[in-house]
This record gives structure tokens, sequence and C-alpha cells, in this order.
């Protein structure tokens, strides 16, 4: 899609301008989508006429140049709101950029617009934005899964060329799987967080939403690196994809929830990497079921911290009626943040009082090293990817209204990579009654671009079978 | 009953390091209210801090510089608290692993008050009360601060203040801070209880908080003796809380049961802190000579007298100057005299800023001990110095006051003297030797100074006594 995009910029087929418009114009045609919570054409326009004015000068275009995407609502954006999907930071216009829109901007990025996202990336349907979820494009009345739902629908609705998005325990993963599309959340430290407007620091990581894995890797070269702004971001060490063929690792434990249509699915795609001479790895992973209740405590433990910033007193909207600070402070918060959000930083806050500290925080912290020390030491010593599904079950339906621990319980596949620092990868791998379906390969920190190698593969040997090309939207 | 008073303090000490501890804003006192600050230092949305390695350098030399075990491997922590100077909602400190630990300050009684550790963290942005509205200035917040924990060992007022000087002059000595109470760039918490007197097991403490004067320590610490004892007197229990001081009375300002809970835990952005044996090596290495140490050679190697030791290795740049100055006996006289009652305060004395060089002091040393200057004319020429930062010979000539070298007829100046002066002459004779001064006196106008006071007192003795 990028690399079609740029050959028409370059081959003056189409100018970045006409391209930019055309986008604006599906956007506005395609609003049931709700994929976007704010637009920002100007910025969209200025970006494609300086790659207009490069293409008259028959200037090199870079690889995203003039090509449109989308940003989720939590990344700043100097001079343009960005708001979470929160009443909370309802008109809040950051004074800064984060480092992935400087990167983006200074390679004439078009961004169309900040896209829908579960408030505060706290959430599996995007059903927890202030503006309701984003709708899957493969069938509306879906959810286009969460956090990152608003990324992953313009992508598969054709209404962004690539997203960004932000995974925390699933975010980007997960709804690149109910999407058919390809979702990377990258190694720990590998794209700067500076300016991803935190969820919990430890697993947050910004990741990208795609067609196909040509155009993840694009993209996702041109985010990341080092960033003295962001202490765990590291000078990158990426592994070279691998000559010989893959030994591939498969955990039963991952399968055990699955519907038998996933289950069905993902033992498809063992077979096709099989013809093609991988070896299966049979592996078992004993620490996987205490993964989502650490992966909770740690994550709402470092939401609570991260939220207590949103008093009332320096941005965003104020209480209007109050007694003293402490009551000023409580209204906003009560009256702002959403039911999903406060539940979690009540949990938060509660693991994290003297007392429990020891009981949860803590020995959560000793189970994430358990964990990690058995994924990443022996599980990937043994193979050199594992592949998972990525949710155990294809989309859900708008207003389903799971239990929140039933919800959480879909996160059960993906929450792990977050725990362990781990690069993930969701690839679309199958269908189930017009919904698609994704698999998840997970590698050894800094082996993202294998695990791109090896989707590329999988796309090769089932000549995009399961790549979404639905109509609507921007048609190449 | 008499009671012992168990002391422990708490030290806040703001680092002078050009930046804030966690961005490149300016990290300075007294400016325009918020100017010097940044979407880090103010805690919008999605920023991430990146710690300042200067700040690290200056709590590790702290720590060295009173015997600090450093740590290889440091870490942050999250405090929380909801008030409006903490713009995240938490100030970055450090619980589980601070950066130095242990270390000890010795007393001038040789008592030794056991240091419990040192650690780093931010300081918050500051409250301003005007016109009934509060106001907030965030150029303070960021500001790397460093608290150094003592254990309870001081048993008094006097002694918690003496341990407050020895931290204060140490730390401008090696040049981490400024330790100005008066700006809040010092300020500490006294932890008290009372015992017995011989007893072992210690009271229940109370905590003031947030005191910023020398004085105001020593009167908190007695109010809160005379509070505490007469509890105890009257046979109750002290209860264990955080007060305040208004400067006459301590007040509690929340109990244990009501203490906030700070919900602390590790912070996720920023990684441990590594120092290598390297980096100590060379931090060591960097230090000056401790105020103490030098006092001790001054005292030892230059003759100086204890107390005047003590003044001129108080501050590090009068001890430069001092030793650069010639560092002896005269240039310890003509600093501590002179030059003290022109430089009096000690925020002066701190930047020492003088209209001359050491250089010069020692050029106006050398005309005294060669006799070309009496020391009565050193003090008009160094007078002229310190006004106009000119060279101590070309005063001395100007104004005339230099020996040419030519013989001063002695004899016959203290024969004139003894005849213009027979009351001082009989006193003398009477017994009362201190009337020989105005003989001398006399005898140094009239030859305009230049005999050599040394010399000069001799003749006098010697004629009177015929």
């Amino acid at each position: 899609m990028i690399g079609t995009i740029h050959a028409l910029l370059t081959g003056k087929k189409l100018s970045a301008t006409e391209l930019t418009r055309s986008y604006l114009d599906a956007i506005d045609r395609e609003r049931e989508l709700n994929c976007y919570i704010s637009l920002t054409p100007e910025v969209a326009l200025k970006s494609a006429e300086a790659v207009d004015l490069k293409l008259a000068r028959s200037e090199p275009l870079q690889a995203l140049e003039g090509v449109p995407f989308a940003l989720k609502d939590n990344i700043s954006t100097s001079g343009l709101l960005t708001t979470c999907a929160s009443n909370m930071l309802e008109g809040y216009i950051p004074a800064y950029d984060a480092f992935v829109w400087e990167r983006l901007k200074a390679q004439n990025a078009v961004l169309l617009g900040k896209a829908n996202m579960d408030e505060f990336a706290m959430g599996s349907t995007c059903e927890t934005s202030r503006i309701g979820a984003a709708r899957n494009p493969h069938r509306r009345d879906y959810v286009a899964g969460g956090s990152s739902g608003g990324s992953a629908s313009a992508v598969a609705g054709n209404l962004a060329a690539y997203s960004l998005g932000s995974d925390t325990g699933g975010s980007v993963r997960q709804p690149a799987s109910f999407c058919g599309l390809t979702g990377l959340k990258p190694t720990y430290g590998a794209v700067s967080r500076y300016g991803l407007i935190a969820y919990a620091s430890s697993l947050d990581q910004i990741g990208v939403i795609t067609q196909n894995a040509e155009d993840c890797g694009t993209v996702f070269s041109a985010i990341a690196g080092f960033d003295e702004r962001d202490m765990t971001s590291k000078k990158a060490a990426f592994a070279a994809p691998l000559e010989r063929p893959l030994r591939i690792g498969i955990a039963h434990e991952f399968l055990d929830g699955a519907s038998p249509d996933v289950e069905k699915a993902i033992n498809e795609a063992l077979k096709i990497y099989e013809k093609t001479g991988c070896e299966i790895v049979p592996v078992t992973f004993p620490l996987l079921k205490y993964a989502l209740p650490v992966y909770y405590i740690l994550a709402c433990a470092e939401a609570s911290s991260n939220l207590g910033r949103y008093d009332g007193l320096r941005y965003g909207p104020s209480a209007e009626h109050y007694g003293d600070l402490d009551d000023g402070i409580s209204k906003i918060r009560s009256e702002r943040f959403g039911a999903e959000v406060q539940r979690r930083i009540l949990l938060g806050t509660y693991v994290l009082s003297s007392g429990y500290f020891d009981a949860y925080y803590k020995k959560a912290q000793n189970l994430k090293a358990a964990i990690t020390s058995q994924l990443a030491g022996d599980i990937l010593g043994s193979c050199d990817m594992l592949l998972t599904p990525t949710v155990p079950t294809t989309a859900l339906k708008i207003g389903a209204g799971l239990s929140p621990v039933e919800t959480y319980l879909t996160d059960i596949c993906t929450v792990t990579v977050n725990i362990t620092g781990l690069p993930a990868l969701s690839v679309p791998c199958g269908f189930s009654n017009g919904l698609p379906i994704g698999m998840q390969l997970i590698g050894s920190p800094w082996r993202d671009y294998q695990l791109l190698d090896a989707a590329a593969k999988f796309e090769r040997e089932t000549d995009g079978a399961f790549l979404t090309r639905l109509d609507g939207g921007v048609r190449l | 009953m008499k009671y012992e008073m168990v002391i422990g303090l708490e030290t806040h000490i703001e680092l002078s390091t050009n930046s804030k501890l966690f961005c490149s804003c300016k990290a300075k006192f007294g400016e325009e209210p918020n100017t010097n600050v940044c979407p880090v230092c103010l805690g919008h949305p999605g920023v991430l801090p990146s710690l300042n390695r200067a700040a690290v350098e200056y709590t590790v030399q702290a720590g060295l510089s009173v015997g600090c075990d450093i740590a290889p491997l440091s870490k942050m922590d999250r405090k929380h608290y909801f008030y409006p100077d903490l713009p995240k909602a938490w100030q970055t400190s450090q619980l589980y692993a601070p950066l130095c630990i242990g270390g000890r300050v010795e007393l001038a009684s040789g008592r030794v008050i056991r240091m419990n550790h040192i650690h780093l963290e931010e300081d918050a942005g500051k409250l301003i009360h005007e016109r009934g509205r509060i106001y907030i200035d965030y150029n303070r917040g960021g500001v790397p601060l460093m608290e150094l924990v003592s254990e309870p060992d001081l048993r008094s007022a006097d002694e918690a203040v003496e341990y407050l000087e020895i931290l204060q002059g140490i730390m401008r000595n090696i040049g981490v801070s400024d330790c100005r109470m008066q700006e809040g760039s010092m300020r500490c918490d006294v932890n008290i209880s009372l015992r017995p007197e011989g007893a072992e097991k210690l009271g229940i403490r109370a905590e003031i908080k947030n005191l910023n004067s020398f004085t105001a320590v020593r009167a908190a610490i007695a109010c809160e003796y005379e509070r505490q004892a007469d509890i105890l007197d009257g046979g109750g229990i002290v209860v264990q809380e955080t007060r305040g001081f208004d400067g006459k009375t301590t007040s509690s300002l929340r109990d244990k049961e009501n203490s906030d809970d700070y919900r602390y835990f590790p912070e996720p952005d920023i990684i441990p802190v590594a120092l290598t044996n390297a980096d100590v090596e060379r931090l060591t290495a960097k230090l000056p000579e401790l105020p103490r140490v030098r006092e001790a050679r001054y005292i030892a190697d230059l003759g100086i007298s204890p107390k005047d030791a003590a003044q001129l290795s108080k501050y590090r740049r009068v001890a430069e100057f001092f030793e650069a100055g010639g560092g002896n006996k005269t240039a310890a006289n003509l600093i501590l005299t002179q030059m003290f009652s022109r430089v009096s305060t000690e925020v002066e004395r701190e930047l020492w800023d003088v209209p001359f060089p050491a250089a010069a002091l020692k050029e106006l040393i050398a005309l005294i001990d060669s006799g070309k200057l009496a020391r009565n004319n050193a003090k008009t020429v160094l007078g002229i110095m310190l006004e106009t930062g000119e060279a101590a010979e070309a005063i001395a000539n100007r104004e005339g006051l230099l020996s040419t070298g030519e013989a001063i007829d002695l004899a016959a100046a203290i024969a004139e003297a003894i005849a213009a002066n027979p009351g001082a002459v009989s006193d003398y004779k009477a017994g009362k030797t201190k009337a020989a001064q105005a003989i001398i006196g006399a005898v140094m106008k009239s030859t305009k100074g230049k005999a050599k006071p040394d010399e000069l007192r001799e003749a006098v003795e010697r004629a009177l006594a015929v």
C-alpha cells in the first residue's frame, strides 16, 4: 500500500494534495466508522503541498513522504487536539510534539487526524471512548477492537494508509487482529515513548498498524530509534532476518481458551509454515496463567500514578463548584474520568497502598521476572519465535456488554508480551463469519524484523488471501 | 523529671546544578515566576524525565564528603500526593535504593553523628499567597534536592545546629550547594523524642517540618522539649505525628493515623543509576579538601590559632584566598580583621567578591615582612586596596608610607617622646607597663610610622628601664 502510493507520487500519476483530499473526502463519507476523534486537514494539506513542491522540483521522496496516516489520540501533537478520548482532556492542545510525530513530520508524512481509542487506552473494544466505539469495517456492527480501535478501523476502511497506535497489553495487536491487519508491538525501548500519554509506562510501546508486513516494516523503520528524552529507549540492535528455515514454537496453553475457528486457523497457519520447511517445536508455558493478574496489577498500579496529574488545575477542564482543593480535585476526577479509567485507578491505588504493596505489586514484579525468564529464556531459547492466536476469539458485537473481568480475559495472549518487553506481531491468518482472525508471532528482543519477515513469508505462501481489501474509502 | 532529647534530622539541600533534575530548564532561584519551566517540569501529559547526571554526581560527592558508601546501583521511586505545587502528583525521590548509604559527621566534642543515607529527589513548585488568591510558581519544581537523613544521635539543640553548620560548611566547600537557609536552599525536619535520663528505650517522636533557619531549629527543639516533657510529667503519652512550627510554638499538622499514604513504587521511566568504582574514584579525586581537614592543617602546619583556623576554613573562597595570599599569620590577621569587617555577611563571605586578587595580598605582606611598610601603615594601605583594588606598593608610594631605607634616628625620636610625655614615663615606672604604648605611639607619629614595631618596642622599653 505504502509502496503503491510512493510509486504513484514519484511517477507523478497523482499529486500528494489530490491524494490527501481524496482521503479527507472519504473520511467525511465514512463518518459512520467513527475512527477519527479529530481531523487535521490543514496540517495534512501543508505536508502534501511540501511533497508536491519536491515532486515539481523532481527531488526524491522518502518512503513515507506524502503518505496519509492516522495517529492515535494519545500521541502528543503540538497545537493539535490530543484528548485520549477522555472528557478529562476535552479541548486539550499540547505544547510539544511526540518523538514519533517529530520523525514523521520531518518526512512530510501527511497527518489526517487523531484516531479514536479507548479512554486513556484502557479497554479492548474502543467502547470506553468519549465518542463511542470505532466500527469494524468488515462488519460494521462489530467492534474494531481496542484500545487502538480507531487506528485499525481507519486502515481497514481505507481511511488512512497506515496508523500508529499504542500497545500496553495488546492495544495494537488485538484491533489489528479484529480488523484483518498487520500490527506490530515493537521491542520495549525500540520506539521512544516521549509524547505518548502514559497509561502504564513499563508496558507502553508505540506500535504500527498496516495492511501488510512490508508496510509495517517501512513505518517501523521510520519511527524506531534512540531518543535521549526517553531513558527507556535504546540504541537499536535489530537482528537480521534468518536465512535458515524457522523453528516455530507452539504452546498449547495459548490455545486452551481459543474458539474452534481461531484454533483451526492457527493450526492451518502452522501447516503452511511447515510446508515451507519450518520446524514446529512444541513448548510449554506453565506460567502463562499468571500473566493476566500480573498485567492488571502492574498496569493499574502505574496507571493510578500516571493519571494522578489530571487534577483540573493546569490544563483541561476544571471543576466548577467545589469546596476546598481536595474537593475540587475529587470532583473533576469523578466527573471527567469514565468508569473503566476510574476502575483501574482505584485498583492501582489499592495495590500500591501501604500494607498491600508486598501482597500485590511486589508479588507481581516477582512473577514478571519468572514469566520473563520462562518465555524469553526457556521458550524462545528453544525456538526462533512463538506462534499463538492474537485473541482467543474474533471481534465482539458492539454493545455485547461483557463484564470487566470477561473483557480482561480476552487479553490473555497479548499481555505476556508487554510484561516481558518482547516484540510481537499480529498477522491476518483467517476469517470466521466474515470477521478476520489474527495469529501472533512473538520473538526475542530486537528480532522485530525477523517477525516481519516471517509474516511476509506467510503472505507470499497464502497469496495474501487473508489481507484486508475492502471496498470503501480510498481505493488505489 | 529531667529528660534526654533524642534528635534525628532530615536535611534538604538544593543542588546548585545548572539545570533541573529531569529537564534542561535553568535551576535558578529568584527569577520571574514560571519562566524556567517546560512541558517536562510542568508534568504535561506524555512527557518523560531524563536524569541529570550532574545532580547524581553532586549527591555522590556530598556522600563521599561525609563518608557514605556509594550504591553501585541506585533507583528512583515515585512518592505520590495531590498538591498544586506537584504537577505530576508524585515527587520523584528514592526510597528503596538511595545513592549514598551510611556516613558520619563528627562534632567538635568528638561525638560522631551517624548518617542513615542521602537520597536524591526533585523539589516542588512554590505557592504564593497574594490578595486572597493562590498563585503557583513552578520555577523551583524539578530543581534537584538531596535529603540527608541522620540517625537519632543528636542530644541537644546545640548539637543539632552544630551538625547543620558542619553540613552547610562541607556542602558549600565542595560546591554542591550554596546552602542558604533564608532562600530555602537548605531546610530541615527535626525528629525529636524524650526519654528519662539514663534510659535506653527511645520515646515516641514527633517530626517538626520545614525549619528554615538555625534559630528556628533551636527554638523549635526548645519548644518541643517543653511540650513533650509536660506530657510525660503528667503521665501522658506523646503522639507520633507531624508538627509545624510558627516561630513560637509547634502544632499538629497530621497524626500517624491520618498520615499520607505515599504509595511509593519504583519509577518505571528512569533506568537505575549505575556508578562504577572508576566513577566513584574520579568523583573522590575531584573533591576539594574538606573544611575540617583544612582547619587542622592550618593549626598544625601554619601555626594559625584554632579560632582563626576555623574561620578561615569555613568558606572555600576565603580559604583559597588565604592560602594564595601567603597562608601565614599576617595573611590570617589581615583577612579576619580588616577584610572580614568589610565583607561581613555570610553570603558575602561565601561569594568573597573582593576588588583585588590573593596575589595582591601577598605583595602587601611582602612589603610588611621586608620592613618597607610598617604594620600600622599596612592597615591604611589595605583599606585603600579594598576601596580601589590598586596594588599595595603603588598606594604606599603615593601616600608616602614606604620606608625609604634611610636610617631613622630612633634614639633621638625616643628621647624626644620621653621628654614630651612625662606622665607616661612616671606611670610606666610605677608599674603600668601599658604606658609604654604612649611613647611608642608618639615615636610612630614623629617617624611617620616608619619605625619597625618590634624594634621600636624593644628600644622604648630599654630607654624607660634606665
